[in-house]
């Protein structure tokens, strides 16, 4: 033996049968697992603070996690904002997205939302004008707002969720789209149940801004 | 919630006279409110290098008799000084530089830290606050650039706030699972007027560290335990960090449960019981990795299943439930799914275990299984004594003349395998390396904050020709501190590693790993000022390195190893953890 250890080589020896998935998840024969991508809504309550976003949109890019839609915006809290994201992931990847989330310093508090959870998306478009009437008509179709209305371009609002955001983009392409700014999904759990934690009752105000409290 | 840090004077010390304790002098300047915040953290020592932005801070430390700051060759000797005084005190090591260049140097000892979640503070100058954005002189985004490789960093403000900001940050470094932070110190801030004594550190608010286990989890994992019969437990370095090796040595010697480590937590079991299968992974013993991958009940504490540990993950102890314990809740599930999650504090969830196991699991026959690979899958090597010298030789020549808690740093490479390999670690806190970043040159200034932060223990570096020649400037700071350490440099001639894996996998195309060019490192340190010996023979051995320790100083050994040696075992990079290579025609 001139180089390495002696023993038996690894063909020669017991080794275990058993397998992981590629996740890390032992398999079960009898059941298996899905590890299929879903598409979820996490909502996080953060700080408002210098940096927040960037250490978000850094830990989304440095973990690779798969994201369809950021948005950010102040609550009635001075002090926090609330960060919405669209994500599709596995179930073990969207567990990764909240603990991950939940560990930066300025991150109150992380959830997945439910599938009843009230979505919104604002799209603002402007289509070419040739046609004004029928742009008039699918705006009403979609409880749309015409912005403005020039000789050559009409720029309309829609919100809804994604799905009639999307039908309405395609409607709207027959006239050609000239310019589209989408603003990404925001979102609030369904009647009376906190957002992302029970515990955000003690940091986001209940009562409207002006009020002395 | 530990309290350290605080100037809570206990009872028996009260005594009848009015004598008042010495006040500490008014805060002027935010400079000398940063240092105060140091000194009420309790700090001693600190590691860093001077220059433009952070000067009004060293000003401030001017005055400061009762800390020591021993000024590095680089900044990055200074973090990575930091970062093993961190390691040996559970204290964050405090490390400083100015702004531009010196924070840049910083980087990758930030980045170190923060792959092995040790402690360490940062404090770094800035170009004033007004000149931010500009592109001024020395000036980069610091903060911007650490970002990804801190637990937390922060801009320093207003020199009202920056004291107990830095307490902030000294504590956010140390609690829960550890850390690098850094405080960006624009030098308006440090030069502004102030009157404001910082706090004791404190951590910011939101920030909740769970340090018991969930009781429900508790319980399925005992009985989990109870029920298995091939059990064996994982021991991560945050069984060191947590302070929790009492903890796992009377719960493994209670249960006989066998017990392998990670790398960094290599002496947080003693190696030389007999439950020890040492440590797992791609280097790891043999007897280690066949015991995690047929083991059928693994309680994994403090570990984030590096894939240098796991290999596969296909193949990663498959059979295996796992009990995973973690201070940190995003490491459950990350590179290998829990099948049972305990989030707390290691020492804590161990006791909480103990507490609820009622019975042992019944192994016996897999104990004979392990102590069966402990003998089939020995570690050795063969050393004639006319051919070339063997390193594994000399690391364990190194071992038999020191005593038992003394402390071994490393480069990274073959001669950090063969010093974790062939040395027998008792005690934690006696292996200080660089693990998860891999950093080549940790070696030489870890021993010298090892020696800073230890000093009357002994302090010796392993390292290699590649890895000592890039922090090789940090010997002038061993000779000009008098630091007593040993530097064993196991010289090859070679990025060995390197060289090694280009002779496996890339049909021995030695491209830029080979360096016949290196210095003559005896020499090089008697020019430091250093004592240099040289062994090339096996009958040196042991009288020279015998020399070099009773030399009171640094002292540089450069030992000619065999240049053709290899470190086995060796498990492939992805491959199966059993199937790990004995030599080279079996990878």
């Amino acid at each position: 033996m001139s180089q390495g250890l002696e023993g038996p080589a690894p063909e020669e020896r017991s080794l275990p049968e058993a397998r992981r998935s590629p996740e890390g998840i032992r398999l079960d024969p009898a059941t298996g697992v899905d590890h299929s991508p879903r598409r979820t809504v996490i909502s996080a309550l953060v700080a408002h603070e210098p940096g927040v976003l960037s250490e978000v949109s850094g830990l989304v890019s440095r973990r690779q996690f798969n994201i369809e839609s950021l948005t950010v915006g102040s609550t009635t809290n001075p002090e926090t904002a609330r960060i919405t994201l669209v994500i599709e992931e596995s179930e073990q990847g969207i567990r990764q997205v909240e603990t991950q989330l939940k560990k930066l310093l300025p991150v109150i508090s992380v959830r997945e939302l439910n599938n009843d959870a009230v979505r919104r998306e604002l799209v603002v478009l402007k289509v070419h004008a040739e046609a004004p009437e029928q742009v008039h008509a699918i705006t009403e179709m979609y409880d749309g707002t015409v912005l403005d209305a020039g000789p050559r371009t009409i720029t309309v609002e829609i919100t809804g969720d994604e799905l009639k955001i999307d039908d309405a983009i395609d409607a709207y392409n027959q006239f050609g789209i000239r310019e589209i700014a989408r603003t990404g999904q925001t979102a609030l759990a369904r009647g009376d149940e906190w957002t992302t934690h029970a515990e955000e009752s003690r940091y986001e105000r209940t009562t409207p801004v002006h009020s002395n409290d | 919630m530990s309290e350290r840090g605080s100037t809570a004077m206990p009872a028996e010390e009260q005594t009848t006279t009015n004598e008042p304790a010495e006040e500490p002098a008014p805060i002027t300047t935010g400079a000398e409110s940063v240092v105060r915040a140091l000194s009420t953290a309790g700090v001693n020592a600190m590691f860093g290098v001077q220059g433009g932005a952070i000067m009004p801070v060293y000003d401030a430390l001017y005055a400061e008799t009762d800390l020591q700051h021993v000024t590095m060759a680089h900044e990055q000797g200074a973090a990575h000084a930091a970062d093993a005084y961190g390691q040996l005190t559970g204290e964050p090591g405090v490390c400083l530089a100015t702004s531009g260049p010196g924070a840049t140097n910083l980087v990758t000892g930030l980045a170190d830290a923060d792959m092995d979640s040790d402690p360490v503070i940062a404090l770094t100058g800035q170009v004033p606050t007004e000149l931010v954005g500009h592109d001024a002189f020395q000036e980069t985004d610091t903060v911007g650039v650490t970002r990804p490789v801190t637990k937390a960093n922060y801009f320093a403000e207003d020199a009202d706030s920056v004291g107990d900001l830095v307490g902030k940050a000294y504590a956010l470094a140390r609690e829960g699972r550890p850390g690098p932070t850094l405080v960006d110190l624009p030098k308006d801030v440090t030069n502004g007027e102030t009157d404001q004594t910082p706090g004791a550190p404190a951590l910011p608010k939101y920030h909740e560290i769970q340090e018991m286990a969930d009781e429900a989890a508790v319980e399925a994992a005992a009985r989990a335990l109870e029920a298995s019969s091939k059990p064996l437990v994982l021991a991560g370095g945050g069984v060191i960090k947590g302070d929790a090796t009492e903890q796992l040595r009377t719960f493994a010697l209670r249960h006989e449960v066998p017990v392998v480590t990670t790398m960094p937590a290599i002496g947080s079991f003693p190696e030389d019981h007999e439950l020890a299968l040492e440590w797992a992974g791609m280097h790891g013993t043999g007897y280690a990795n066949m015991a995690i991958s047929h083991c059928d009940c693994l309680l994994a504490i403090g570990t984030r299943f590096d894939d240098r540990l796991t290999g596969g993950i296909e193949t990663f102890a498959p059979a295996a439930e796992i009990i995973h314990v973690d201070i940190d809740p995003s490491e459950i599930s990350k590179n290998v799914a829990a099948d049972i999650a305990l989030i707390g504090d290691a020492g804590t969830v161990i006791e909480q275990l103990a507490s609820a196991m009622d019975r042992s699991p019944s192994a016996a026959d897999w104990r004979t299984d392990c102590q069966r690979w402990k003998s089939t899958y020995e570690m050795g090597y063969d050393c004639p004594k006319d051919g070339p010298l063997k390193p594994q030789f000399v690391v364990e020549a190194m071992d038999e003349l020191t005593p038992d808690e003394t402390i071994v740093t490393t480069g990274v490479g073959q001669h950090q395998m063969w010093a974790a390999q062939y040395w027998t670690y008792t005690e934690p806190r006696t292996w200080i390396s660089s693990h998860g970043l891999g950093t080549m040159g940790y070696g030489l200034p870890a021993a010298i904050g090892a020696k800073v932060a230890c000093p009357d223990r002994e302090v010796v570096c392993f390292d290699g020709d590649g890895s000592f020649l890039m922090t090789i400037e940090e010997l002038s700071v061993a000779v000009r501190e008098n630091l007593d350490i040993t530097v064993c440099v196991l010289n090859n001639n070679a990025v060995g590693m390197v060289r090694q894996w280009q002779d496996a996998f890339f049909e021995e195309r030695r491209m830029a790993s080979e360096y016949p060019w290196v210095p003559a490192f005896d020499k090089l340190a008697e020019s430091f000022g250093a004592a240099g010996f040289t062994i090339k023979e096996y009958d040196e051995v042991a009288e020279t390195l015998a020399d070099a320790r009773s030399y009171d100083g640094p002292s540089i050994v450069d030992v000619f190893i065999d240049p053709e040696e290899n470190v086995y075992p060796m498990v492939k990079s992805g491959g199966n953890n059993a199937a790990f290579a004995l030599s080279e025609d079996q990878l």
